[in-house]
């Protein structure tokens, strides 16, 4: 992955970008989008979301700042989210049967930082309920966006998204990104 | 209810095990009192504490216990309780106490192996019982506690049989994800995932070496990797060698997995030969193989890595994969309540690539987002509702049972079977710590 992650280790998590009204909502939107895409289970829209070498990451320690060659929650490019998509609508995913239901709210966008050709840091918080097996496990957390800005619009080269209890323990397995 | 030696041993049959023994509370303490506060169980490994004044947090049965290491460099477990007025006295699941570890109530001050060093405003003990070196003053320390290769275990009984004897040929497995390291040497990357399994801590033991599951409980993990190996193929790229983790349940299918032989030892330890990851031909496997040479010399490379190995089960509380340098420990929370601790092992001056490869495994099999435990969690899960109900009494073990191959002190699977031998094993090896009155098995 190297350069997106480097890029987002590099930008200050703590700083806040002059822009434009028509940036912030643009970013906004596109997060909003993203969420509901993900709660809607519109896979095919879902994978193109992000670029071809895009990744979805959730780290396990805070301090990472690269997701390759160390151990993660997620660390997902296109090949393993296909994937995980082929598997979880398999017929025998016994497991995602019932399938969940995922339900996120999305907030305190904040650009980090906006880039000459259009590239956006940005980084929000997550509130997401699940219901599985009749019963909701609530998970929240932060979201770092390093977007890529096309003709077409926003794609994701790296999302990052931390846990709150991103130590643990976990008392099921995370099937579907957050 | 209180359960007689003879009702406990009615329990487990030849062939078949009683529901109670995985659902009632009664049963579930006294195995806390007769196998995990008895038996020797995993601690944790010695990189896990690597410098004076590390802690490490670990849970023994029901007794909250913490592995230390001194200033002397020398390693301890200990009861993780203050003295005085009972205070847990580390409370992070791990850290560095520095010089001392420091109550956090009243400030009473304990060196790394326990002993008490001093007590702030001591002269309000003069003419008391409490003397600075009285024995119920200082950390209580396991009543036993013993290494094999830096693998730290303890025991909660005065007296028993040695470590050593305990695991005896098992101990193979331990041996493997050292020696398998061209520096000798293996230590544990990064913090481990705590995972809970709402299931009986059984479960997790039996599914381990149950061969006739992974076709089935897999499938479609299996076959989504297959067909995402094929896609790449077809675009003219190499999908990752660790996407054959996955796609080896497909291409085995249900019946598949009966090559592969398991072994029953002394004390419940269980062993499973072959499968993956041994020994593949690719670049960086001859690049490690050629590492190995160079630090072992050809002979005894080859005998390292000729040990036909997957999978070593130590009974009551892991489960080791040598080949691909993961260790699972469980701690028993209740009848249904299992946490697992699951770590993974770097060998030293091993290439890179080697690390990796254990990396691919620790994500896809054992990660919070696994796309296959989250499958035998939920069956597991299952088992435990359908245990509860009264629709059925007995759990079947009768996979080739009576056909055990018996080879010394072992007890084998015949050839080409998906026996349940391990399961009856572990059942009887249950049967025998249960009704020993805390002798062990």
């Amino acid at each position: 992955m190297g350069e997106a992650a480097e890029k987002l280790a590099a930008s200050d998590p703590l700083k806040v970008a002059e822009v434009s009204v028509e940036t912030q909502l643009a970013v906004e939107r596109f997060l909003h989008r993203q969420a509901e895409i993900l709660d809607e289970k519109r896979w095919e829209e879902w994978l193109a979301l992000f670029t071809p070498d895009g990744h979805y990451w959730m780290p396990a320690h805070e301090d990472q700042t690269d997701g390759d060659g160390v151990p993660n929650i997620f660390w997902e490019n296109l090949d393993l989210m296909e994937m995980r998509i082929r598997r979880n609508n398999h017929p025998q995913a016994h497991s995602q049967a019932p399938n969940n239901r995922l339900c996120h709210v999305v907030s305190n966008v904040i650009i980090e930082d906006e880039a000459a050709n259009g590239d956006i840091i940005a980084r929000s918080r997550f509130h997401c309920a699940e219901y599985l097996r009749y019963d909701v496990r609530n998970f929240t957390g932060k979201y770092r966006h390093l977007l890529k800005k096309t003709d077409d619009g926003f794609r994701i080269r790296l999302q990052r998204a931390d846990l709150v209890n991103r130590e643990g323990p976990f008392e099921y397995v995370l099937q579907w990104w957050l | 209810m209180t359960w007689t030696n003879e009702e406990i041993a009615a329990l487990v049959e030849p062939d078949r095990a009683h529901r109670k023994a995985y659902i009632d509370p009664d049963l579930f303490d006294l195995e806390m009192e007769r196998i995990f506060e008895n038996a020797w169980v995993y601690v944790g490994h010695e990189s896990q504490v690597k410098n004076p004044g590390d802690y490490y947090l670990a849970r023994i049965g029901r007794q909250p216990m913490m592995m230390t290491r001194d200033h002397n460099g020398e390693i301890h477990v200990l009861y993780n309780r203050c003295p005085h007025r009972g205070a847990q006295l580390c409370s992070a699941r791990q850290g560095n106490a520095g010089r001392r570890i420091r109550c956090s109530y009243h400030a009473w001050m304990f060196n790394l192996d326990g002993s008490l060093d001093n007590i702030p405003a001591i002269d309000g003990y003069d003419g008391t019982a409490l003397t600075i070196d009285g024995e119920d003053f200082q950390v209580q320390k396991a009543q036993r506690a013993a290494n094999y290769r830096g693998f730290w275990f303890a025991s909660l009984a005065e007296d028993g049989i040695s470590l050593e004897e305990h695991l005896g040929e098992a101990r193979t497995g331990f041996d493997q994800l050292i020696d398998r390291a061209p520096g000798g040497e293996t230590e544990v990357v990064g913090e481990c995932f705590h995972m809970v399994q709402h299931s009986n801590w059984k479960i997790f033991l039996e599914n381990q070496l149950d061969a006739s599951h992974p076709g089935a409980t897999h499938e479609s993990t299996g076959v989504a990797a297959m067909t995402i190996e094929r896609d790449m193929r077809k675009a003219g790229e190499d999908p990752p060698m660790s996407y054959g983790f996955l796609s080896d349940f497909a291409r085995l299918g249900i019946d598949g997995w009966g090559k592969f032989g398991t072994v029953g030892h002394p004390h419940g330890h269980c062993t499973l030969e072959g499968y993956m990851g041994l020994r593949p031909d690719d670049p960086d496997t001859n690049e490690y193989v050629k590492c190995m040479y160079d630090a072992y010399g050809e002979e005894r490379a080859e005998e390292i890595l000729g040990v036909n190995l997957h999978h070593s089960l130590i009974y009551p509380c892991m489960s080791i994969q040598p080949p691909l340098q993961q260790l699972r420990t469980i701690r028993p929370i209740s009848p249904n309540r299992t946490m697992s601790e699951i770590w993974h092992f770097r060998l030293k001056d091993a290439p890179e690539a080697i690390y990796q490869r254990a990396l691919g495994y620790y994500y896809l099999v054992n990660s919070p987002s696994t796309m296959v435990n989250a499958d035998d969690l939920f069956n597991w899960w299952k088992v435990q509702h359908g245990l509860e109900s009264q629709g059925g009494d007995w759990v079947s073990f009768h996979r080739n049972a009576g056909y055990d191959v018996i080879d010394g002190p072992l007890r084998k699977s015949p050839d080409g079977s998906m026996s349940e031998m391990p399961m009856r094993h572990m059942m009887h090896v249950w049967r025998d710590y249960m009704t020993a009155n805390g002798k062990g098995a």
